[in-house]
């Protein structure tokens, strides 16, 4: 019987452990392609492999969860060279993220360093501006509602929003996949946000720049969904990977692990 | 669980008690491992720094754990060429257009520093190609464009570790076909402490001020 209840007991721990280690609520992202306005050559679809992907932002609760298990992480103790001064500035202290600030709010003031960090400790990384873009073009109902009027206008809405930081997590719409807060709630950080081109350096990027500045007159829904993510990589493009800011939080990806056709093959 | 099955029924209570401490047994590994497995997952960025003479500063580049190659096929971190002032690069072998450009630029300035302190410098062209940059095609790179000495150190990591460096030297790069990149032109100039000193940022410049700017910062050493 005490073996049992070790047994029982272990058993319980170690279903808390891996739940734990797993770390957030992900859920699963189909792979497809898509045309993002960035970072496609000649209008070529972008290929998105099958992929994991946290449903909320994380939260202020989350990030103090990890401070205290990676202290070298707090405001007081991160490296200059991997955040700036206004690192987890609304915070009240280094593990306390204080009553002005709810738990459930996604955490910001985040550096590129620190959220990389964050989701390697949660056996993770972010996700790539593709991922990130792929998920975001859906709506409740579509993969891809890029080109719905009134999907656009519901983000261009919310960036002319102030302060919606401060609000809690999953409180916008669920999108096609189960994924919450893409659209209305923080800008997010991406694995290679440092891959973007708008200062004119770059030879091939350039066409969507103009196509938009010295585009048609005329101001139609495939306009708007262009200047809604013009907006996005156009953030990422202004972005250092030490700065922080107070609308930029992160959510966590993890690739998901395919069968490999010889371990189906040893199967057999 | 197929080898129970086969047991004869009389050894009945015998499987039963070896059953749970052959269970037992697992779990316990199962728990240990799980556990080693998550403290193992991040502190790679967490081991301490071997106590040094001198702290690394706090904006140095020596704070990157990140385990780089040299064309030589030698395993190094940033930190082992700590106390020499850097002058570093982003570039991929197989790039036809600026890179060409930035290479000239970078032997243009090691050719204009003063001999006295050229010991003192050197100069680091970091791939951000990885995948076709190998150390054998690293060092093929540097015969082809007469930079033997040992100042050129040609480095390569994996593409995480490099998006990484490239962030921290606000450098962009983005692959735009199977062979080339968009990339950022800058040379960033490092002091001996690893801490950035000066950027110069586009092609084909006079360089006088990231040359003036090395010296400054490799006369400070002995």
């Amino acid at each position: 019987m005490f073996k049992r209840k070790i047994v029982l007991s272990l058993f319980l721990l170690l279903i808390a452990t891996s739940l734990w280690a797993q770390g957030a609520k992900m859920v699963t992202i189909e792979r497809g392609t898509f045309v993002p306005l960035y970072g496609a050559t000649n209008k070529t679809p972008v290929e998105v492999k099958s992929f994991y992907i946290d449903v909320y932002p994380v939260t202020n609760a989350e990030f103090q969860a990890f401070l205290k298990k990676y202290p070298e992480n707090t405001r007081s103790k991160m490296k200059g060279i991997f955040a700036d001064k206004s690192y987890l500035s609304h915070w009240e202290s280094d593990f306390n993220y204080g009553k002005g600030n709810l738990s459930n709010a996604p955490v910001t003031n985040i550096s590129w360093f620190a959220a990389k960090k964050y989701c390697e400790c949660q056996g993770g990384r972010l996700p790539t501006m593709d991922e990130w873009e792929y998920v975001a073009m859906a709506d409740e109902k579509r993969i891809d509602a890029r080109t719905k009027e009134s999907f656009n206008k519901y983000i261009m809405s919310w960036y002319e929003k102030p302060n919606t930081y401060a609000n809690p997590v999953g409180e916008t719409f669920k999108n096609y996949w189960g994924v919450y807060d893409m659209h209305g709630l923080v800008w997010e950080w991406t694995s290679d946000f440092n891959s973007i081109f708008l200062s004119g350096e770059s030879r091939k990027d350039k066409d969507s720049d103009k196509n938009l500045f010295c585009g048609s007159a005329s101001v139609n829904a495939t306009d708007l969904m262009n200047y809604a993510a013009f907006m996005r990589y156009a953030f990422r493009g202004s972005l250092k990977a030490r700065y922080t800011t107070k609308n930029l939080g992160f959510r966590c990806a993890k690739d998901k692990i395919t069968v490999s056709k010889t371990n189906l093959k040893s199967k057999k | 669980m197929k080898l129970n099955t086969t047991n004869t029924p009389s050894l009945f209570r015998k499987k039963e008690s070896l059953k749970s401490i052959f269970r037992f047994n697992t779990i316990i590994f199962l728990v240990v491992t799980s556990l080693l497995l998550s403290l193992q997952s991040c502190n790679k960025k967490a081991e301490s720094p071997k106590e040094e003479e001198k702290p690394i500063s706090e904006l140095s580049i020596y704070n990157l754990p990140s385990k780089w190659t040299t064309q030589d096929g030698k395993d190094i971190e940033m930190k082992d060429m700590k106390g020499k002032v850097l002058v570093m690069v982003m570039i991929y072998t197989s790039c036809k257009a600026a890179c060409p450009r930035l290479v000239a630029d970078m032997r243009n300035i090691e050719s204009r520093i003063p001999k006295k302190i050229k010991d003192n410098v050197k100069f680091v062209l970091v791939s951000i190609d990885p995948e076709v940059d190998t150390p054998k095609r690293l060092k093929s790179f540097a015969i082809e464009n007469k930079m033997e000495s040992d100042q050129w150190v040609f480095l390569r990591s994996t593409e995480e570790n490099t998006r990484e460096f490239a962030a921290v030297l606000a450098v962009n790069y983005k692959k735009i076909d199977p062979v080339d990149f968009s990339h950022s032109n800058i040379i960033s100039v490092f002091n001996a402490e690893g801490e950035l000193a000066y950027q110069q940022e586009g092609l084909g410049l006079n360089s006088d001020e990231t040359i003036s700017k090395i010296t400054e910062e490799a006369g400070k050493l002995k």
